[in-house]
């Protein structure tokens, strides 16, 4: 079983060290596709005001621009989902069960549809531009809703919101009430109770949440095909475009690759900066 | 009533909205009588449903996937099974490591495990793209899930119940057929629902590795550039989440019934 998980993704970086030569496949080992990764150039490309010194620079440009949108998307998720999972945790008494149920359907009908759903309520003739030109709020339809990186991050967050609910309200159940209690016992506002207790107890599943979220969501393809337009393109988009259209297989390897290293890199930062380690000794 | 409680109530209840109001759009525009999915609605119509029964494309790729999600509900139920047990019932040294490995699928995007499994299959062993080949990236992406619903199911049932079968005289076999499954079953359905709902639903694996032959979320993808299908669609979509709600609502109250646990933490 291992074995059946390990092959793929070992198979993957036997490719990366090959090239593709035509239609031939050269299988040298060289580490070439990563030198072209990140082989400088004295003609910086500039994006956004940032310069890049790459003489490739699309997939790091691409890079970049994934892990900010979906760094957004996350933080919209977690700022959702958790007076939600607090909700459910705190006020809920009965029928907890059925309200779960409810949360966690969207999650599991298609993501494909669900991707759709948006671009049906954001599209040129979609429900928003019509309704509001129904009710003659606006006489042309918003063309800044659909085809943009705003769209493929409010569509993200949407469809990864009803799986980061679950760890959060997960770590809130365990807290033990007392402590509450004893809290306010002892002079704490409800806010400061919120923050001296609550938060820093429910931090693990939030924190769970987060990467849950943020991990797949960097290499997300479905998305930003459908709502992201020219300008919302993501790191997904080229190593599909690279192993189907530019049939460069070799060097997509070497791309997804790359990508999953980069986000092992952020998601360590991001645990080493807010002391994870810390925070479950804490639990414990 | 204090008025926290009044803010918190009227969130959930806006969530829920934003929740829902997309997806429940679909069936609302496929009912309505127009080209378009624009308001204000034109009128009710069941024609966008009726004429899915004559496209035939349409059929062939819904017996495709329903095919494909059926083996590999099956498939992926029965290899997760062993090893379920073995991490529950046994303490394998390791065991932590191998379960969290386990997991890898569930946070690896999935675009990474079609290109992988793409490599592995065309460049390695040269095997035709088909739909053995989808259900195999199927199988492997459904695995952790139908490993943690079994396990949650495993774990919560007395292993003292199977010490005191072998003590009877039954053999690890006859353990295994007449207390294990039977204890386990709840969470063998629900294991095989959710692998059928995953793989139903499941676009980029299927994507990348189906040869000529489409599953419906491939053909859906591919239906969608098209304006003019845009009714057919939503017709289809509708379909598809009302399928998928029903499912997912049998399979919760299966593993409910299954599970009486009380502990509202073990969700």
């Amino acid at each position: 079983m291992i074995l059946m998980l390990a092959l793929p993704v070992a198979a993957l970086v036997l490719l990366s060290f090959w090239t593709q030569n035509g239609f031939e496949l050269d299988r040298t080992l060289t580490v070439e596709n990563y030198a072209q990764l990140v082989r400088l150039s004295d003609e910086p490309t500039i994006w956004f005001g940032i310069p890049f010194y790459f003489a490739y620079p699309v997939p790091a440009i691409l890079m970049l621009k994934s892990l900010v949108m979906s760094l957004t998307a996350t933080i919209a998720v977690i700022a959702l989902a958790y007076p939600m999972a607090y909700f459910l945790a705190f006020r809920i008494t009965r029928n907890k069960a059925m309200w779960i149920i409810l949360i966690t359907i969207p999650f599991w009908t298609s993501y494909l549809l669900r991707v759709f759903a948006w671009k049906v309520v954001l599209g040129f003739n979609g429900a928003i531009n019509s309704g509001l030109k129904a009710i003659g709020i606006i006489d042309q339809p918003l063309e800044f809703l659909l085809y943009n990186p705003g769209a493929v991050v409010v569509t993200l967050a949407h469809s990864w919101v009803a799986f980061a609910i679950l760890p959060i309200y997960v770590s809130l159940e365990k807290i033990d009430r007392s402590l509450l209690e004893a809290a306010s016992d002892l002079g704490d506002s409800k806010l400061r109770r919120f923050l001296r207790v609550t938060l820093p107890l429910s931090a693990p599943g939030t924190v769970a949440a987060a990467l849950l979220v943020f991990i797949p969501t960097v290499g997300d393809y479905v998305t930003p095909t459908l709502v992201g337009g020219p300008g919302g393109t993501m790191i997904g988009n080229l190593v599909q475009e690279l192993f189907l259209k530019q049939n460069n297989a070799p060097l997509g390897a070497a791309v997804a690759i790359m990508m999953m290293l980069i986000i092992a890199v952020v998601v360590a930062i991001f645990l080493w900066a807010i002391g994870y380690r810390r925070i479950r000794a804490r639990r414990m | 009533m204090p008025k926290k409680f009044d803010m918190l109530w009227l969130y959930a209840i806006i969530f829920i909205m934003f929740l829902y109001g997309p997806v429940l759009l679909m069936p609302v525009f496929a009912l309505n009588d127009g080209t378009f999915a624009t308001f204000p609605l034109k009128g009710f119509t069941v024609k966008n449903f009726a004429s899915m029964a004559a496209n035939t494309s349409m059929i062939l790729a819904f017996q495709t996937s329903v095919k494909i999600a059926v083996s590999v509900a099956v498939l992926s139920t029965v290899l997760a099974m062993p090893a379920a047990l073995a991490l529950t019932r046994y303490r394998l040294p390791g065991g932590g490591p191998i379960q969290s490995f386990m997991m890898l699928p569930l946070v690896i995007p999935s675009i990474v495990i079609g290109v992988a499994l793409l490599v592995i299959i065309l460049k390695i062993f040269g095997i035709q793209l088909s739909l053995w080949t989808v259900a195999a990236g199927h199988v492997l992406i459904c695995i952790p899930f139908c490993m943690s619903v079994l396990m949650s199911r495993l774990e919560g049932f007395d292993p003292s119940l199977e010490e005191a079968s072998s003590d009877l005289g039954c053999s690890a076999w006859q353990t295994f057929w007449r207390l294990t499954f039977p204890l386990a079953l709840p969470g063998v359905i629900s294991s095989l629902l959710m692998g059928f709902i995953i793989s139903f639903d499941e676009f980029v694996i299927a994507f990348f590795l189906t040869g000529t032959e489409n599953t419906l979320p491939v053909y859906l993808f591919s239906q969608l550039r098209f304006p003019n299908k845009l009714p057919g669609v939503l017709a289809l979509g509708s379909l598809i989440l009302v399928g998928s709600a029903v499912l997912v609502i049998a399979a919760e109250i299966i593993r409910k019934r299954g599970a009486p646990s009380s502990n509202p933490g073990d969700y």
